[in-house]
């Protein structure tokens, strides 16, 4: 994974204490006691019409499980909440909130303080919510095998949805464990434990759904064979590679992509282990990006740098994602390119030339003025695409693209018949969980839908 | 003329005399467990209070208590909105109680002490207990004629206080055993509270005092189906009390208040006071004085200092320069439904710079009301909620639900109309003809 960073000097070479990386890596926001939790149910409005669900992408009723939690009623909040998204807790713990739902509450104006808390309230409800059996019937098993390809948020709710509709599924995973972008793709603080593990445990209670793993697209799985052993196929692929820099000296080591390290970082049973860069650049401006500098900074980096060729405005990390890692002391560096990636004699990172930058016309360009910012370790999160093999099979390669994006019609159909697609691998994708776990679920719908129509028709 | 040292609060003169009894301010203790002994009674007056009326005296041997005795109506945020006990009177022999009263009123001497009295329905019972309590030197008595909860099994408390015969009667006889003023405190589980407050004053009393406690079962533990408080595995309904009951008395007070025969009469108004502004509001409806319990139990006797100065501020804002100058100010105002202006219309207005949008009032009218608020969207996909004003009826129900302070208003009409009541109105079949 990341070989390249093996020259590095451990995170626990520089004596930071077992206690101080478990604090640093504890909850980012912690859960609010059952105290809390009920008296910020009070501030909710019970609006009608609510603005917080129009912006929920997942289109939970949001006044309704704040005011089961108001009268103590957890397990229905709870289902509330996850009869529209299976994978509420991790939303809950990862959704930008203060660009979705909270961003919309009502008590946002100038006059009400602040908006409700509802992602810690949606966590208070998902977390101790207690069920003797799973909340969510299987109907009578159709006879009909839907295949679900990647076991990421997208997959899980699609398959949990297909379950409930009584179709069996197996979900074809790459990775050894389910979960996604959960499991190897969130900064740790923001979902502690094995938090992302034990949902998918939860999830698949329902019945029907088999996991296989080391399932991948393109490699020993072919969409060819799928769409003929199945009565349809859903694609939740990842974003398993990320972009390059075009720049010489990109395989050197001390040169790593973020998400690649962030993956490590989440999967590390020892934190001490970890390979350190203690003069640290990330190029990026997205919660990647933010999520790397942030936790290279609480392993015990002296000097953190963000890089970023536009300007503050234009980050598609949330202001307050950037508040956190400015919290955490990472300078943000702005309207700068990565020129070259500069090596010592023994080809290894020391730092990185940029060029200043600035906007002529609408467009970037650089001004020529260059600088340099050592480092023994640059990370890249300049964006993430498709791995080059997963859609390289006779049938996968027929699939219509938008950029290199799978084009889907509004029932998450591909331009394959039985093909469906959602998450980020399809070109609204935004690279949000809720998101991704919305898409899985109305594309559920339309499969079941299609299904019936078959089998009417037949 | 005042001769209180301590009743001048921001320069307003807070003291009363109240059907003869006087204090530096009108804030009384009501008999109830802060007051059932010389420890708690002189904390309170430490900490202020104008006045305190001793928990209830009966005869020896003493009543016995049970174990588990209050429970609340508790709101969601934890905040108690009614209170609810199932205490008996003092539990305390009559003569420990005695010796206290007389050595506090001889510490005290410039604040009330009034002492609360239930003994069985006899005159004897009566004759006796009165002189003890007379020479204690406390300013007067007020009978328990209305604890709603173990006694009235005994024939006292709530069954006499229910029946206008006996009270009229216990009344008489303490008047002609007691030569200080005599407070009659009045239950509200009745059907009409003038009749018991006219009795009273048949009987001779020198002013009421109301409410007691109202009936109640608070809550249930729904896992052992059991009311609360708890006794072992059983309840049993107690007394009511604290803010949820303070339109309950706010209304028997101004009944009696403006009924002929006790408008004259003073009123101690009990009921839920928990701040200066119910007290206030007592006043205006015709109290003379108010007594609070469930706010001080609920935080201790250092509430009166805020009340004091709420009280005393807000009166010397208004150019009230005494409690008297504004009580019953607001009797005349209350009236019969009947005597309101049919020709009265205001209506609904939505202040859409201070509204958030939150789509209360609208869903609150169109699911229950009068139709009378359009939801519009915008382009913007904002959302705009505007009264329709003919269709608008005036309730006032968007305006209780609105989250915002100020957003929406009632505003008046100019409907050219003269005054006419329901008497007078053509609509009316019953109409009086004039």
């Amino acid at each position: 994974m990341t070989d390249n960073l093996n020259h590095l000097p451990r995170v626990g070479d520089t004596g930071i204490s077992e206690q101080v990386l478990a604090d640093n890596f504890r909850d980012l926001h912690p859960p609010l006691t059952e105290r809390q939790a009920i008296i910020e149910s009070q501030r909710c409005l019970y609006c009608y019409d609510a603005p917080c669900i129009e912006a929920c992408p997942s289109d939970i009723d949001i006044p309704r499980f704040i005011r089961q939690i108001g009268e103590g009623n957890i397990n229905g909040a709870a289902h509330t909440i996850l009869e529209q998204n299976i994978l509420g807790g991790s939303c809950a713990r990862v959704c930008p909130t203060e660009i979705l739902c909270e961003q919309s509450c009502v008590r946002n104006h100038d006059a009400e303080c602040q908006p409700v808390l509802i992602g810690l309230l949606q966590r208070h409800a998902t977390d101790h919510m207690h069920f003797d059996q799973h909340p969510f019937a299987r109907a009578a098993d159709s006879g009909r095998h839907v295949a679900v390809v990647g076991a990421g948020p997208a997959g899980l709710a699609c398959a949990h949805r297909l379950a409930m509709h009584g179709h069996r599924v197996t979900i074809y995973e790459a990775e050894a464990k389910p979960g996604g972008l959960n499991e190897y793709g969130i900064a740790r603080y923001k979902m502690t434990d094995d938090f992302a593990r034990k949902e998918v445990e939860f999830l698949l209670e329902i019945g029907g759904i088999e996991l296989r793993y080391g399932q991948c697209l393109g490699d020993n799985l072919s969409l060819a064979q799928l769409h003929a052993d199945h009565d349809g196929v859903f694609l939740g692929l990842g974003l398993g590679t990320s972009r390059k820099l075009g720049l010489t000296g990109e395989d050197a080591p001390g040169l790593a992509p973020a998400t690649e390290y962030i993956k490590e970082l989440r999967q590390a049973s020892d934190l001490t282990q970890l390979p350190l860069a203690r003069r640290c650049v990330v190029i990026g401006a997205g919660n990647t990006a933010i999520d790397m500098a942030t936790q290279m900074a609480r392993l015990g980096a002296d000097e953190v740098t963000l890089v970023y060729r536009r300007g503050i405005d234009a980050m598609s990390a949330t202001g307050h994602e950037q508040e956190i890692a400015k919290a955490n002391g990472v300078r943000m560096l702005t309207w700068a390119r990565p020129l070259q990636v500069l090596l010592n004699d023994q080809r290894r990172v020391v730092g990185m030339r940029f060029e200043k930058t600035q906007e002529q016309d609408g467009r970037l360009a650089g001004t020529g003025e260059t600088f340099e910012v050592a480092a023994d370790a640059v990370f890249k999160a300049i964006g993430q695409t498709f791995a080059n093999d997963s859609l390289s099979d006779p049938l996968a390669a027929e699939l219509e693209r938008t950029g290199d994006k799978i084009q889907v019609d509004e029932h998450f159909r591909t331009s394959l018949p039985n093909v469906y697609a959602g998450g980020d691998c399809i070109a609204s994708g935004q690279d949000l969980t809720v998101q991704a776990v919305q898409h899985g679920k109305l594309a559920a719908h339309a499969i079941h839908q299609d299904l019936l129509a078959k089998q009417e028709a037949a | 003329m005042n001769t209180f040292t301590d009743s001048l609060v921001n320069g307003v003169d807070l003291s009363i005399d109240f059907a003869g009894i006087k204090a530096p301010n009108p804030f009384w203790l009501a008999s109830a467990p802060p007051t059932d002994k010389a420890y708690n009674v002189v904390r309170a007056y430490e900490a202020g209070w104008g006045g305190v009326v001793w928990k209830t005296l009966g005869e020896d041997p003493a009543a016995v208590n049970v174990s588990s005795r209050y429970s609340a109506h508790f709101g969601k945020n934890r905040e108690v909105l009614g209170f609810n006990n199932i205490e008996l009177i003092t539990d305390r022999s009559l003569e420990i109680n005695l010796r206290e009263i007389t050595q506090v009123k001889q510490d005290w001497p410039d604040r009330a002490l009034i002492v609360s009295i239930m003994v069985p329905c006899e005159e004897a019972s009566w004759k006796h207990i009165l002189p003890l309590v007379e020479a204690t030197g406390a300013d007067g008595i007020e009978l328990n004629l209305g604890c709603p909860h173990g006694m009235p099994e005994r024939g006292m408390g709530a069954a006499v206080g229910q029946n206008p015969d006996l009270i009229e009667q216990v009344t008489r006889w303490c008047k002609q055993y007691y030569s200080k003023p005599v407070i009659v405190k009045l239950t509200p589980n009745i059907t009409d509270i003038r009749a018991p407050a006219q009795a009273a004053l048949r009987g001779g009393a020198d002013a009421v005092s109301l409410i007691n406690t109202i009936n109640s079962i608070t809550s249930l533990d729904l896992d052992n189906m059991v009311a609360k408080p708890t006794v072992g595995h059983q309840s049993t309904h107690g007394g009511y009390c604290g803010s949820a009951v303070k339109p309950i008395a706010l209304n028997m007070v101004a009944e009696i208040a403006r009924d002929t025969p006790t408008r004259n009469l003073p009123i101690s108004g009990i009921g839920g006071v928990s701040n200066w502004r119910d007290a206030a509001e007592f006043v205006a409806l015709g109290a003379g004085s108010v007594q609070v319990c469930t706010a001080a139990m609920l935080h201790g006797f250092r509430i009166v200092e805020e009340m004091k100065d709420g009280l005393s501020r807000w009166m010397a804002e208004k150019g009230y320069r005494s409690i008297e100058e504004f009580s019953g100010k607001a009797v005349t105002n209350t009236t019969d439904w009947k005597h309101l202006d049919m020709n009265f219309k205001t209506i609904a207005h939505i202040d859409q710079d201070k509204c958030i949008q939150c789509g209360r009032c609208y869903i609150a009218c169109e699911d229950t009301s009068h139709q009378s608020i359009a939801q519009l969207v915008e382009t913007s996909g904002a959302k705009r909620y505007e009264v329709i004003e003919e269709e608008c009826v005036g309730c006032n129900l968007c305006q209780i639900t609105c989250p915002v302070e100020n957003c929406i208003s009632m505003v008046p009409q100019e409907t050219g109309r003269p005054y006419m009541s329901w008497e007078q109105d053509p609509r009316n079949p019953f109409r009086k003809a004039s």
